[in-house]
């Protein structure tokens, strides 16, 4: 293949067709589809552009602070509990999420039932809703004098206003992402599986717990990801619900906000460098579990 | 152990996948259910195994009634067509899995499981791949795999599907002759689907014939193709001619002419004449003959196959020959006869003429029924 880049007459692509005449690196052999290069840079650039410069500013910032102010800002005892709250919060939530959005998904694939096309579009709708309708909705419905409060209250169960409000609204806010990544799965799933194991004399519980959900146990692992990591960041919904109280429900993406109002940048950096640090530490631990999983069986048709 | 189906229907909605089928199987026999698709064979196989239930009917298991049982405690093996191994487990774990998932009381030890399941890795020829997983494996080595899980739970009777279909030629052959050296081994009891025949006749001890949600035939690989017993086994298995004849005071007429071949005791009446391409000799000036004009000829392997036209709307005749006697080209007239071959009655049109012949149900003669014979 003499000339395998058939797109390089742009400009923002000379920069890489010099590199490659240059020939000291070796991109992959593109197919037969040209524009390898041209997509290649459009991506790299539009990465640079919405997520790394964003980011970068905020690790440049949080370094002008100094080290012992730094650590000073983020061991503040309001700090440290509103980011436990947030990432414990959001963890419990993707975990629920994660059990009862395979048990939905299944219910999806697997069975016919009358208003089932509407239940699988109902599930997209946290996607579309603005969050702080659905954080002001749960909130009605929760507050003491509210639909469903009114009933648990006399159970001692207080949930809006509390840690657990925000647990519910994170639920709600990270619902599809288990459900739209298990799904295309679970409909992969020859039924001859199942079918093999019942042969081989497994009751139903042992063919769900050691053939089908280890199966997809790389699926649900991308969907708690993404419902952790969105619960993370979300702020519309849960502020309307959490009550925020200082050091009891007040989570990190509020406290920010917080703190820009107060015109303290230093301490807002810090508060989000920390987040990004311990974010990206989780979302690469799932990762390289999901890797590890992944290539144990590579899906062969 | 011996399975015998009995009177068993089968109706998905109201279309009728199995028609009141009855057979039994030998212990340590090898069965073939051969059809072409949608002729009921993997619905008669996934009932043996329990994975459908009959809507009438019973199977045994020797002498115990198997159809109230579930597929858990029918205790087959069952080989799929896709293999449907487990590709989360390695070729170990997938082999195990059955002896594993036994209730406490009588499950082997551990160590014994893997004793067995690296066993039976042998015995498919596997050995040293027991740590793969199943996406690292060909085609050929998954469905071994497969057969292998399937024969850890010493099953009662062993199921397959299709067990070669997904494999190209040259593996096919292999696995057949290597399928059959492991039968032979281990005795087990085996019914395999296939709509292939070739596999059929040459792998199974008994072939059972089925047809349109009933069995057509069954008997052995020769039996089956010698003597055929209805229009349809002629014609699925090995390849076959039917020509519409006419009996006259014992002779079979074509056309205008007798052809040479007598049915002494039959009445008058039409029929058709089955035979195949290479039961027929070539006969020099025709005093009683079929006789067409060479419109095709193409040479496969050794023998030459000539279509003929025998005119009007007879459909093309296709003979084989020696290669050498063949040499005439296109367009040239042969005269042949048939020195093998049947006569088959249409069983709705001469029900009345038929009924002399079959002892059964002389007014719904449905099926087609033989009426004569010559080999």
């Amino acid at each position: 293949m003499a000339q395998p880049f058939a797109v390089a007459g742009l400009k923002g692509d000379r920069k890489l067709t010099e590199r490659r005449n240059g020939s000291r690196w070796r991109f992959r052999q593109p197919s037969v589809l040209p524009g390898f290069g041209l997509s290649l840079g459009i991506t790299l650039s539009w990465l640079v552009l919405i997520v790394l410069i964003p980011l970068s500013g905020l690790v440049f910032r949080a370094s002008g602070l100094g080290w012992s102010d730094f650590v000073a800002l983020t061991l503040d005892p309001r700090t440290l509990n509103a980011l436990k709250i947030s990432f414990g919060t959001a963890f419990l939530a993707a975990v629920i999420n994660l059990i009862f959005g395979v048990i939905l998904a299944w219910v999806l694939v697997r069975y016919r039932f009358p208003g089932k096309r509407v239940i699988d579009a109902m599930v997209d709708l946290p996607f579309a809703l603005p969050t702080a309708v659905a954080g002001i909705a749960l909130t009605t419905l929760y507050a003491p004098n509210g639909w469903i409060g009114q009933v648990i209250e006399p159970l001692g169960l207080k949930v809006a206003f509390t840690p657990a409000g925000i647990v519910v609204a994170l639920i709600f806010v990270g619902l599809p992402f288990v459900v739209r990544t298990v799904q295309p799965i679970m409909e992969e799933i020859d039924k001859e599986v199942e079918e093999a194991a019942a042969t081989l004399g497994a009751s139903r519980f042992q063919t769900i717990s050691r053939v089908l959900l280890p199966g997809l146990m790389p699926a649900g692992l991308t969907g708690f990801a993404l419902a952790f990591a969105r619960g993370v960041g979300e702020y519309g919904s849960v502020i309307f619900i959490a009550g925020n109280l200082p050091y009891v429900s007040e989570i990190a993406p509020l406290l920010i906000v917080i703190r820009l109002e107060e015109f303290n940048y230093a301490a807002a950096t810090a508060i989000a460098a920390v987040m990004l640090a311990i974010s990206f530490a989780m979302l690469l631990f799932i990762n390289s579990i999901q890797a590890w999983s992944r290539r144990r069986y590579v899906y062969v048709a | 152990m011996d399975v015998r189906v009995h009177n068993i229907r089968k109706e998905f909605g109201r279309f009728p996948a199995l028609d009141d089928v009855s057979l039994d199987i030998r212990s340590g026999e090898l069965i073939a259910l051969l059809g072409p698709s949608g002729s009921g064979k993997t619905t008669l196989l996934r009932l043996v195994a329990g994975l459908e239930s009959p809507t009438g009917g019973t199977i045994f298991f020797g002498d115990e009634d198997a159809s109230q049982k579930t597929v858990q405690q029918r205790n087959i093996g069952f080989v799929f067509q896709h293999y449907a191994l487990f590709r989360h487990m390695t070729v170990l774990d997938n082999v195990a899995f059955g002896l594993k998932v036994r209730p406490g009381h009588r499950r082997p030890p551990a160590a014994e499981i893997r004793k067995r399941a690296l066993d039976l890795l042998e015995l498919v020829q596997l050995s040293g791949l027991d740590k793969r997983y199943p996406a690292q494996l060909s085609g050929g080595q998954r469905q071994r795999v497969a057969l292998a899980r399937a024969m850890a739970v010493e099953p009662n009777v062993l199921l397959l599907d299709e067990p070669f279909g997904a494999l190209d030629a040259q593996v096919r052959k292999e696995l057949r002759k290597w399928l059959r050296e492991i039968h032979d081994r281990t005795g087990h009891t085996t019914i395999f689907v296939t709509h292939d025949q070739e596999e059929a006749l040459e792998l199974a001890d008994r072939v059972v014939v089925m047809s349109k949600g009933a069995i057509e035939q069954v008997g052995t690989p020769d039996e089956i193709y010698d003597h055929p017993v209805s229009p349809f086994v002629y014609g699925f298995i090995g390849q076959s001619n039917c020509l519409a004849v006419t009996l006259q005071n014992g002779e079979i007429w074509f056309e205008d002419r007798p052809i040479g071949l007598r049915a002494p005791a039959e009445p008058d009446g039409p029929a058709n004449l089955h035979f195949r391409p290479h039961d027929i000799e070539l006969i020099d000036g025709c005093g009683g003959c079929l006789a067409g004009l060479v419109t095709a000829s193409r040479r496969v392997a050794g023998t030459r196959h000539l279509e003929l036209d025998l005119g009007r709307t007879h459909p093309p005749v296709e003979i084989e020959l020696p290669p050498e006697r063949a040499a005439a080209g296109d367009h040239s007239r042969i005269a042949f006869r048939p020195t093998k071959w049947k006569l088959f009655r249409d069983g709705e049109r001469q029900a009345v003429v038929a009924e002399a012949k079959s002892e059964s149900s002389p007014i719904e003669m449905q099926e087609p029924t033989l009426v004569a014979q010559a080999s």
